[in-house]
């Protein structure tokens, strides 16, 4: 096939098979992606049951949404999760980039054991963790076994920290690619200014929280960003690892969704609650975006 | 447009680190067993020790007889070695009425996940050398809606997704999966490969230009061969993801095609009858051993992946 050049091509025929070929992309963009999420929140507004219907009643499905118990443990545990996972996942990440960035020697083999579980799927990951804390078998029996009697540690079974027990398999889980975020930071950094700040006299960690960290600005930004897009997102490993339970204390709004959506048959409050979650990620999405944006322009 | 600069840092950043360090540096060299090396290869040995661990476990409670599971120590190496939990979770565990074991889960896994790496990588290839080499009006615009939207829960969109698959007649086949996808493979890919097109010298586009080759022609002649590392990374980034996929699985197709995944979690998370914790973990391994084995065989190129794919959450 050639590019029409014969006669005067009109605007629309130009380059014709290009815009051909982005037919997908146009309609993913326009149809699901514009078109969908303005679908889902249109009808946010309906008291759509089983079917969507376009009965309108207001923000009705929204106070119904806030005044749900399930819906505010939801809300809770993403909160907790998600400024806990946020905190760990970049110290811990951060440590772990730095200790690689000694200049040690089999780096490659120690990148590849940090950042392997980042290739298991959540269901595995929840799974591995549901068998390590299981309460009779696991990190508990064992401790118990070795004669320690009254050791507690069931997150799972126990509503007030089961969070928690989901928040370490996160960890196990994620880690690694933060990790391989920040030592792509530190190696981008010059290797003068170590040298400088060995000239000067000043200690290591000095260098690390003073010089390297700022530095390393636009990394944390975007690590940010990524680490904040997953939280929101986290379903499969709930649903491995306790399927919400014990009784709805790991619910989190991802899993609201979907059993209302397709269990509960109240399509109306799936939809009002995944509008929710749409707006907590405008909420991280769009001041980064200026920020990005701002900055740029100045340059 | 800030998306892909900020992704490009990231990308930059781990060619860097996939670089070797090669000139002269440092002072004198340090002794082997410094306090400074001691303290260095001890935290990271324990840390290795943490995230290998978990494999451990599971791979030794797989090889146990459930009176050992029941009486051991879930880290101590099977004392009897049986191979039988593995054979149970491929060929006969239950989910509900079926009792073919994970190998049905296995092949839905495959028979979806072959279409959908083919055809997300093949239109979004596609797309990013239009982007890269045939702009045409409108194009960034499209362009950034795509970005942007990588970023939406997929929970805001799925059900009007159902409604279109309805409507055309996929829903609940493997197909409707395979599209569904391709359509949220696409920023991603999309972006890799336009970012890669956009890098290739642009007299080599003219000049193919000159001697009248056209969309197509540059496509698979000039542009195709040259791109095969990218599309290694493509490659690798799409079989894991969507082998590791659960949600859209869950929705999209019925239970005779569920996904292996979701088989797994049917299996482990069943309520009914006594938990054999060995055949689970043999069934948790064979799952994770697809995207391992990626992992495993592809070293770096999996860091490229992860890089431009960490958006994909």
């Amino acid at each position: 096939m050639t590019t029409r050049q014969n006669g005067r091509p009109s605007q629309l025929f130009r380059n014709l098979n290009a815009k051909i070929a982005s037919i997908p992309m146009i309609l993913t963009a326009l149809v699901i992606f514009l078109g969908g999420t303005a679908w889902t929140v249109f009808y946010s507004f309906t008291n759509s049951k089983l079917l969507p219907r376009l009965n309108f009643i207001g923000l009705d499905q929204y106070e119904r949404l806030w005044a749900a118990p399930r819906w505010m443990v939801a809300i809770e545990n993403l909160a907790i999760y998600g400024v806990l996972s946020l905190i760990f996942s970049l110290v811990v990440g951060f440590l772990l980039a730095a200790l690689l960035d000694q200049k040690i020697r089999f780096e490659d083999t120690f990148r590849t054991i940090f950042l392997y579980p980042f290739a298991l799927s959540f269901i595995v990951t929840g799974l591995i963790w549901q068998w390590l804390l299981n309460p009779d078998f696991g990190i508990q029996g064992v401790v118990r076994g070795l004669g320690w009697e009254s050791f507690e540690f069931d997150p799972l079974y126990n509503a007030e920290i089961v969070i928690y027990g989901i928040l370490i398999a996160a960890l196990w889980q994620g880690t690694g690619l933060i990790m391989c975020l920040m030592l792509a930071g530190l190696r981008g950094i010059d290797e003068d200014i170590w040298k400088a700040a060995r000239v000067d006299g000043i200690p290591m960690w000095k260098t690390y929280v003073f010089i390297i960290i700022p530095m390393m600005r636009p990394v944390f930004i975007t690590t940010l960003v990524i680490i904040a897009s997953g939280i929101v997102r986290v379903y499969d490993l709930v649903v491995a690892q306790t399927s919400g339970g014990p009784g709805i204390a790991s619910e989190v709004p991802a899993k609201y969704v979907y059993d209302y959506m397709f269990h509960a048959q109240n399509l109306g409050q799936g939809f009002a609650a995944s509008t929710m979650m749409l707006l907590s990620v405008i909420i991280v999405i769009v001041p980064w975006a200026y920020l990005e944006f701002g900055r740029r322009r100045h340059v | 447009m800030s998306d892909p600069a900020a992704l490009n840092v990231a990308a930059s950043g781990f060619e860097a680190v996939a670089k070797d360090v090669s000139d002269p540096r440092g002072a004198k060299p340090r002794r082997v067993l410094s306090r400074r090396n001691i303290f260095l290869y001890g935290t990271l040995i324990l840390i290795a020790v943490y995230y290998l661990l978990p494999l451990y476990v599971m791979f030794v409670t797989s090889l146990k007889g459930m009176p050992e599971i029941r009486l051991g120590n879930i880290f101590s190496p099977p004392v009897e070695i049986t191979f039988e939990p593995w054979v149970k979770a491929w060929a006969t565990a239950c989910t509900g009425l079926n009792c073919d074991g994970l190998s049905r889960g296995f092949w839905n896994s495959v028979r979806i996940t072959i279409p959908s790496v083919v055809l997300s990588i093949a239109v979004a290839s596609v797309n990013g050398y239009a982007l890269a080499n045939w702009r045409f009006k409108g194009a960034d615009i499209f362009f950034t809606i795509l970005i942007v939207g990588a970023f939406i829960p997929y929970q805001v969109m799925i059900y009007p997704i159902v409604i279109i698959l309805r409507e055309i007649g996929l829903y609940g086949s493997l197909w409707g999966l395979v599209i569904v996808h391709s359509i949220f493979g696409m920023p991603i890919l999309t972006l890799l490969f336009r970012n890669y097109f956009t890098s290739v010298p642009e007299e080599l586009f003219k000049a193919a230009r000159v001697d009248g080759a056209g969309f197509w022609a540059i496509y698979f002649k000039i542009m195709l061969p040259m791109a095969l590392p990218i599309f290694v990374v493509a490659i690798i980034l799409q079989v894991t993801g969507i082998w590791n996929d659960f949600l859209f699985g869950v929705i999209y197709t019925k239970p005779e095609s569920y996904p292996m995944t979701v088989q797994l979690n049917n299996i482990v998370n069943s309520v009914q009858g006594v938990k054999e914790y060995n055949v689970n973990m043999a069934a948790t391994i064979l799952t994770g051993l697809v995207p391992l084995i990626v992992y495993f065989a592809s070293g770096r190129l999996f860091v490229r992946g992860i890089a431009a794919g960490a958006v994909k959450g």
